[in-house]
């Protein structure tokens, strides 16, 4: 068994076997490998025995399930309608200069992915956005630039 | 106890059994309520909103496709709050919707222009979203061609698969405005479990899932004089076409079907009825030596149960399911193949021809036979068995072309060589018919006297119950089957690969103890399957059905192994069943695929 096979099989040892237990194992792949894979949608329908199709109806219906390969920091950006009001545009520009990325990609070295999300519950502070699982808040461009900076120097990298 | 409740649509009074949806209950007052997602076939879904009713005390409409009536309900299905708002719904629709309908392979067949034109939609109130999307067509499949910038997300398709066939190619994925009907990982039906029944296509109301259609290849194929063309019709055409073309449902359109064949321009126009009872011989003979093995020889590699092999549907299900039972199945070809490998080998020399410039083309009430005919294996005749295969449907757009009026035609018979069936090659086009024709052939073979069933109708094996049973015992058999005797031989039926899937589990966990099972992927057979008129539902598949049974009673010769074309080709060209020709030409093998 390769190591997504082990995964899988030991959240449904955890959650079932059922239709319903999809969602946490999805959850739990995602959790370990940021994306869900072909590989992976696949092993959850053999495991569970349902249909692959419905596997990947369910993690493309919901947020958070990504089904594209994505980097080891995943930045998300709230684009309802406060965080838009209060300049979520210019963090968006400015995490796009900075990563020399567009909405939507992958650095060459894998490490950041920048995507837009739904309401993160954060308008009172807004404009906010989510690191894996960080939330900030309260963002101005300078202040995008420092987090950012210190997510890239984690990584021995300016 | 069935519980009545009263209630009124429309000003008018109505006594419904305790259950009955507002559609059925307006329906037995003679009013049709406008219908998109809903089918007979298929579970409730109440997703495209255009049944909406009004009901009196309720602010908002109701569905009522989905909605049970109760006692003392008012409904209102014309009220001006109802048709504004149905009106909105198809406007809404239509703004989703790529309703470039001339270009539109269902033109003038599409339950979305249909009610858009009753509906008088002129005007187009709201933004067209299609040119945002990026729609792109797929095209893949030699089968299924799927536009999802026609599909109106009613999710017929999806329904379909899960619940007639247990295929589940097709899901819903994503959501909101992104909201599409897709396969896994957004793949080509080509690529995906798919087993190109066309029961989706059959389903869908709008040109969202439509046939990989043929039709220019065949008249380029007629009209260049180097090429000898020669047609085959499968037996569920000739009770199926008629609708296409203004006749009702379970018209027997076969002398009309060969006058039209012949007036099109094709050179030979001939049976799948003459290959299906070639289909049964053999068959017949692979079940009766597979049971000799086992009982006599006792070799513990044969195995039993065997299944048929005609549907190619259920082929590509059992190779995709249970890619370990594919051993189970009939090695036999299904009777198209068995007809295109024929017609480039037997009939080319009989009649002369360089099997080069022969082109084969079948009418099939399939879209899976498209996939079929064009597998790397159907080569046996050392050129591609069957060049193209046309549905039902297809064939009426020839004819319409032709301008031909059908209903003028005078009847006209099959050509000759590989154009003369029985009784027993019609049935294959209703579910149990290759049961009841292989019981024929095989109980005569084994006894020497006919099956013990009144004028040859062993009725346990027809109907529409989803898996049937039938037990036959085996008496006083001749000398050379002795070994069968007291033998009772245990047959089952299955259709829809929702009930096939049924059979299966109970044979893989040894439940079952068959020794012979017939499977076909569509409902009904071949009489219900996805290359057929639409609409095609449970009335209009009981109406095929009957038809097909009348067909078979009219003809002459009713058993396989009495086709008086059959016995001379193996006297003249295969010589014996299950001999070197036939395992060279009308045999097959088969090919394990992913399930996921």
């Amino acid at each position: 068994m390769n190591p997504i096979q082990t995964l899988i099989k030991e959240l449904a040892d955890v959650h079932g076997r059922r239709r319903e237990s999809i969602l946490p194992i999805l959850q739990g792949v995602v959790e370990q490998e940021k994306y869900l894979s072909e590989d992976s949608m696949v092993e959850i329908a053999r495991e569970i025995d349902i249909p692959a199709s419905d596997v990947y109806g369910t993690a493309t219906f919901y947020s958070f399930l990504e089904a594209k390969k994505m980097g080891k920091y995943v930045i998300r950006v709230c684009k309802t309608i406060t965080c838009s009001m209060k300049g979520k545009n210019q963090v968006l520009l400015t995490i796009q200069e900075m990563l020399k990325i567009k909405l939507g990609d992958t650095t060459p070295d894998k490490r950041f992915t920048i995507l837009e999300t739904n309401c993160l519950g954060w308008c009172h502070k807004a404009p906010a956005m989510l690191i894996n699982d960080e939330v900030y808040t309260e963002l101005t461009p300078e202040k995008v630039r420092e987090i950012l900076s210190s997510y890239m120097k984690k990584n021995g990298q300016i | 106890m069935s519980k009545k409740v009263n209630l009124i649509i429309n000003g008018l009074p109505v006594e419904v059994q305790h259950g009955t949806t507002i559609l059925d209950a307006a329906k037995e007052l003679g009013i049709t309520i406008p219908t998109l997602c809903f089918h007979k076939d298929l579970c409730v879904a109440g997703n495209c909103r255009v049944c909406v009713v009004e009901v009196a005390g309720q602010r908002r409409l109701s569905a009522a496709c989905a909605t049970p009536c109760d006692e003392g309900m008012e409904i209102l299905t014309n009220s001006l709050k109802v048709r504004s708002s149905r009106k909105h719904i198809i406007e809404l629709l239509l703004s989703e919707h790529n309703a470039d309908c001339t270009k539109c392979y269902r033109n003038g067949n599409c339950e979305l222009q249909e009610i858009s034109s009753e509906y008088k939609i002129m005007t187009q109130d709201f933004i067209e979203l299609v040119p945002f999307k990026h729609y792109s067509i797929d095209a893949y499949s030699p089968s299924i061609m799927k536009d999802d910038s026609k599909c109106i997300r009613c999710q017929r398709c999806v329904r379909t698969c899960s619940e007639l066939q247990g295929v589940n190619a097709l899901t819903v994925a994503h959501k909101g405005d992104k909201m599409k009907i897709t396969t896994f990982f957004e793949k080509s039906m080509r690529d995906v479990v798919c087993t190109n029944c066309g029961q989706c296509v059959n389903h869908c109301p709008t040109g969202a899932l439509v046939e990989k259609n043929y039709i220019e290849d065949v008249w380029d194929a007629i009209a260049n004089p180097k090429k000898h063309v020669v047609v085959q019709t499968a037996p569920a055409v000739r009770v199926g076409l008629g609708e296409e073309l203004g006749f009702p449902p379970g018209s027997r359109v076969t002398g009309k079907l060969v006058a039209a064949l012949k007036r099109l321009g094709f050179d030979s126009v001939l049976d799948t009825d003459f290959s299906a009872d070639l289909t049964i011989v053999e068959e017949g003979t692979e079940l009766l030596t597979r049971l000799k093995k086992a009982l006599v020889d006792k070799d513990d590699t044969v195995k039993l149960p065997m299944a048929t092999s005609c549907s190619p549907g259920w082929i590509k299900y059992i190779e995709h399911m249970y890619p370990e039972y594919l051993g189970h199945l009939s090695t036999c070809k299904s009777p198209q193949q068995m007809f295109g490998a024929l017609v480039k080998t037997y009939y080319a020399k009989a009649r002369n021809l360089d099997p080069a410039d022969i082109v084969s083309v079948s009418i099939m009430p399939c879209t899976a036979k498209k996939f079929e005919a064009w597998r790397p294996e159907m080569h046996d005749s050392g050129y591609r068995d069957v060049d193209y295969v046309l549905t039902t449907r297809e064939l009426a757009i020839l004819i319409k072309q032709a301008g031909l009026d059908f209903d003028k035609l005078e009847e006209a018979r099959y050509d000759r060589l590989m154009g003369d069936s029985t009784g027993a090659g019609v049935i294959f086009g209703a579910t149990g018919g290759v049961m009841e024709a292989a019981l024929r052939t095989a109980y005569e073979i084994v006894t020497g006297r006919e099956v013990p069933f009144k004028n040859l109708d062993i009725m346990p094996v027809r109907g529409m119950e989803g898996i049937r049973e039938a037990v036959i015992k085996i008496e006083n058999p001749v000398k050379e089957w002795a070994f069968l005797d007291g033998v009772e031989l245990k047959c089952a039926v299955a259709h829809g690969l929702v009930n096939a899937k049924k059979v299966m589990d109970a044979v893989k966990s040894g439940k079952a103890d068959y020794h012979f099972i017939e499977f076909m992927a569509c409902p009904g057979g071949c009489l219900g399957g996805g290359g057929q008129p639409i609409p095609t539902n449970p009335e209009i598949r009981q109406k095929r059905m009957n038809a097909i049974y009348a067909e078979d009673k009219s003809m002459k010769v009713r058993k396989s192994h009495e086709n008086p074309e059959i016995i001379k080709l193996y006297k003249d060209f295969l010589k014996e069943p299950l001999g070197e020709k036939s395992h060279q030409l009308l045999h097959t093998k088969y090919t394990k695929r992913d399930r996921f």
